[in-house]
């Protein structure tokens, strides 16, 4: 008999206009010791059976069919079962570790509440635990750090935190929802060994849901692929990694950038099984023809020389010492050459944000000089020239469900730019070049007359990407332009970038903090750390002979789905 | 598609199809609008033509009384009107009032919230002091200065014609604070959105983006405070006009036709206040609840499944 065993759930919401089915006929089994990746994009229901296990689901969300087994004790439908199994037989860990612990109490009053809520122990001996397994969570210096509230750690420690209360009680059943989403690449690799060392000395089941296969690859047994709430595809992970089955798992596994080389295109894979070889070049056509050909030369586009900028939260009265502020960047330089694509890679608080902000003149840098072309940005007085860039500088943003004006039609949102630069456009123009900055992004023009709310998160991507041509930019900043999007849908996003800006030769200034995404989309990289640059190289020489030991530490730690294959 | 089936999917029309509270007030709030707006064609006298009123019928009682009327339903004042005719022609003064000081203060309210809150910086303390310190004066007592002042700068013979017009201003001065506040407050949720980094970008001017893309997404709670404003206003309209600072007995108001009453109300002649007060209490509580209804509705943290 299988230690988790879940048999045929049916999992429905319904709502006023129609009944959504979150799950159907989802069957597997997890034995002790194994790790079950349970993958799959976003909407394909994989949140949605880890809280059916706890008996979680939000309302008007229920279980309409299906059975749960844990040890023999069917838990379906059974709170008053499941409410002494939760947090003692299992644990769960979610994804963001910001919110999931109560900012007003300490490590200590979190941890033993919970280990006295399942385990008859005295203060005392509760105390003495929750340090201990703090320790065993790779906490140093627990004795003292118990006493310490969730916002003196940092987002790894608390996510530590985290486990150790999820562990707490010896639960023998894990499911991390989506455990390193929210983590820096360096954070997620600890955190990940964790997990998998605590697997293997407490001989726990665990369930990881998560979208990322490089997570998949580094640290399942065994994997499920989800699409709509119907599992398609499941094993072991090595034979599905390598030789996928199912159309999903193959769509899935193909749109991961590999992290060991550089390809043209991203193959995509129709709902029927076929490559998808799209050229958008007769789209446009139209667009070229209205901007003029445009010839790269090796001109310098952007030059960003010395730049600093502190954030200083000094109050009118009071002016912080300038050793003591923290700066988000210190000196920082670098050139882009016109037809490029240089990329910008760090973790979370390296700057990259705050270098778009500056060149596009959202902020203001401390010190420094940006010149477009032969022309400086900023002048004397630290005031943004915006007629040296005039729209030729545009920028695609990171969520796209904040993006656009959610009042604004489609149509406006587009004509909104070309009206600005071309007000002697006529009615007639306006329209045609409308439509052609919507079919060169691949969206029907029926949707120009529809809300942004309509669209899902990659046509949003979309649609930003129209209005940022729409100013005839020559260079793109793109900050995070995939990291809310699945995987799929970033292929589709990277490839039509790439397109682009092969066809209207364009300069691109890539963010991100994915190093396979850099690697497939980027010339030239720039690796920063805490507001300085560690290297600049050409991409492949970056990856092959990684010169500094920060941009090493980055790369080691990668998770490669390629490990396994 | 019908108009019915369109609002009825929409979120908001689904909320007010289905909460009983929402549809009574509207109904209320909208037959005293109609009755008020159509007070020629509504109201069985006018009051106000001298050729209705006779002082033969000074203080007759209400229809149900031992000594009523059949002509007058609610009775009549002391000057031989009719109550209910009074009380449609003085509602309309009352909802002209309340409509037009809530869009006087929203105007001021809005411009000025939505401005520091992009603006921010010096100016943005500037504005937001100045809303605390108009919060600290009780606005019955802003409104008793602002009509004091204008007693003195405009003639006693122009006072009357002007009386309303002062009354607006009064009640609007005093009510723009709460815009100002709920207005900086959203615009700051808002600026900070990547649609308004993007427009930057474009280029477009500062108040372009502030009246063009900020301004219809902070417009929700801006319509909810503007709604239980009005009920406010009508209130203060009426607390003016009994104390003797509002509109001018030739055209009483609500407020007027309390005052009157209220000289009468131990002489026995207690119909002559009570209804013009039932009347206001029934127009604020409506306005007040439908105010309410929106709020609930239109946060989508407390929306119920």
């Amino acid at each position: 008999m299988s230690f988790l065993k879940i048999k045929n759930l049916d999992i429905s919401y319904k709502t006023r206009k129609e009944t959504i089915i979150a799950s159907q006929n989802v069957s597997f089994t997890l034995e002790k010791g194994e790790i079950l990746g349970v993958v799959g994009e976003s909407g394909s229901g994989k949140s949605t059976i880890a809280n059916a296990i706890i008996n979680q689901i939000d309302p008007p969300g229920e279980i309409t069919q299906g059975s749960i087994q844990l040890d023999d004790a069917e838990l379906c439908n059974n709170e008053k079962l499941i409410q002494t199994y939760r947090g003692k037989k299992i644990g769960f860990i979610f994804q963001d570790p910001q919110t999931s612990l109560n900012p007003l109490f300490t490590i200590k009053q979190q941890l033993v509440e919970t280990i006295q809520a399942h385990l008859k122990l005295n203060d005392n001996d509760a105390t003495q635990r929750a340090i201990q397994l703090l320790k065993e969570v790779g906490i140093h210096d627990a004795e003292k750090r118990i006493n310490d509230y969730p916002h003196q750690f940092s987002g790894g420690m608390r996510q530590r935190v985290v486990i150790a209360l999820s562990i707490s009680c010896e639960p023998d059943l894990l499911i991390a929802d989506e455990p390193t989403t929210a983590l820096d690449v360096s954070i997620q690799a600890q955190i990940l060994q964790l997990i998998k060392d605590l697997t293997i000395k407490r001989n726990l089941a665990v369930i990881i849901i998560t979208h990322d296969m490089g997570v998949i690859a580094e640290i399942t047994n065994k994997v499920a692929i989800m699409r709509f709430g119907i599992i398609v595809e499941q094993g072991l992970t090595n034979n599905i990694l390598t030789n996928p089955q199912s159309l999903e798992g193959k769509s899935l596994i193909i749109s991961v950038p590999p992290t060991n080389k550089k390809i043209n295109r991203f193959t995509l894979i129709s709902p029927e099984g076929k490559e998808i070889t799209l050229n958008s070049a007769n789209l446009t056509k139209n667009i070229i023809k209205t901007w003029g050909v445009r010839e790269t030369s090796n001109k310098k586009i952007l030059d960003f020389e010395n730049v600093s900028k502190t954030f200083d939260d000094g109050s009118l009265l009071k002016k912080i010492d300038s050793k003591e502020a923290v700066k988000a960047l210190n000196e920082v330089s670098f050139d882009v050459y016109e037809g490029e694509t240089l990329g910008l890679v760090g973790e979370s608080g390296s700057g990259k944000s705050t270098i778009a902000k500056i060149i596009t003149g959202l902020i203001k840098p401390s010190s420094g000089k940006i010149s477009y072309y032969n022309d400086e940005l900023f002048n004397d007085r630290k005031i943004y020239q915006s007629q040296y860039s005039r729209g030729q500088i545009q920028m695609i943003f990171q969520d796209p469900y904040s993006s656009l004006n959610p009042r604004f039609k489609v149509r406006d949102i587009i004509a909104e730019p070309l009206k600005f630069y071309q007000k002697d456009l006529s009615q007639q123009e306006l329209q045609s070049h409308i439509h052609d900055l919507i079919d060169i992004a691949g969206m029907s023009r029926q949707s120009l007359d529809r809300y942004p709310h309509e669209f899902s998160g990659g046509q949003r991507q979309r649609i930003s990407i129209s209005r940022a041509l729409a100013t005839r930019p020559r260079l793109l900043i793109c900050d995070e332009p995939t990291s809310a999007l699945d995987v799929s849908i970033q292929a589709q996003i990277l490839n039509l970038l790439k397109d682009i800006q092969d066809e209207l030769n364009l300069t691109m200034l890539f963010i991100s903090h994915d190093l396979p995404v850099i690697r497939q989309m980027c010339n030239r990289t720039v690796v920063l750390k805490d507001g300085n640059v560690c290297e600049i190289n050409d991409t492949e020489s970056l990856f092959n002979q990684p010169q500094h030991s920060y941009t090493k530490h980055l790369i080691n730690l990668m998770p490669k789905i390629e490990s396994l294959v | 598609m019908n108009i019915y089936q369109r609002l009825y999917n929409t979120d908001i029309g689904y909320s007010f199809f289905n909460s009983k509270v929402a549809i009574f007030s509207f109904l209320l709030f909208l037959l005293i609008v109609f009755s008020s707006l159509f007070a020629e064609f509504v109201s069985p006298y006018d009051p106000f033509n001298p050729l209705n009123v006779s002082l033969m019928d000074a203080f007759i009682p209400p229809v149900w009384t031992e000594e009523g009327d059949v002509r007058f339903i609610l009775g009549t004042d002391q000057q031989g009107r009719d109550m209910l005719s009074t009380i449609i022609y003085g509602s309309r003064i009352s909802l002209i009032v309340g409509f037009a000081s809530i869009a006087f203060a929203m105007i001021v309210g809005l411009f000025l919230g939505i401005t520091a809150g992009y603006i921010g910086g010096k100016y943005e303390v500037i504005v937001m002091r100045l809303t605390d310190v108009q919060l600290t004066i009780p606005s019955i007592l802003m409104a008793l200065l602002v009509d004091g002042i204008a007693r003195a700068i405009i003639s006693k013979s122009m006072h009357d014609e002007m009386a309303i017009y002062v009354l607006i201003f009064a009640i609007g001065i005093s009510e723009w604070p709460q815009f100002a506040r709920v207005t900086r407050a959203s615009t700051l949720v808002e600026k900070n959105k990547e649609y308004v980094a993007a427009s930057k970008i474009i280029g477009l001017s500062s108040i372009y983006i502030m009246f063009k893309h900020i301004l219809p997404n902070i417009l929700r709670p801006v319509l909810v405070i503007a709604t239980i404003g009005l009920a406010l206003a009508i209130i203060a309209e009426s607390t003016l006009s009994f104390l003797g600072v509002g509109v001018p007995p030739t055209t009483p108001s609500l407020g007027t036709l309390i005052r009157f009453g209220n000289n009468f109300l131990f002489s026995g002649e207690w119909w002559i206040t009570f209804f013009p007060a039932i009347f206001l209490i029934i127009l604020a509580l409506s306005i007040n609840l439908l105010g309410d209804w929106m709020r609930d509705a239109l946060n989508p943290k407390l929306k119920k499944r």
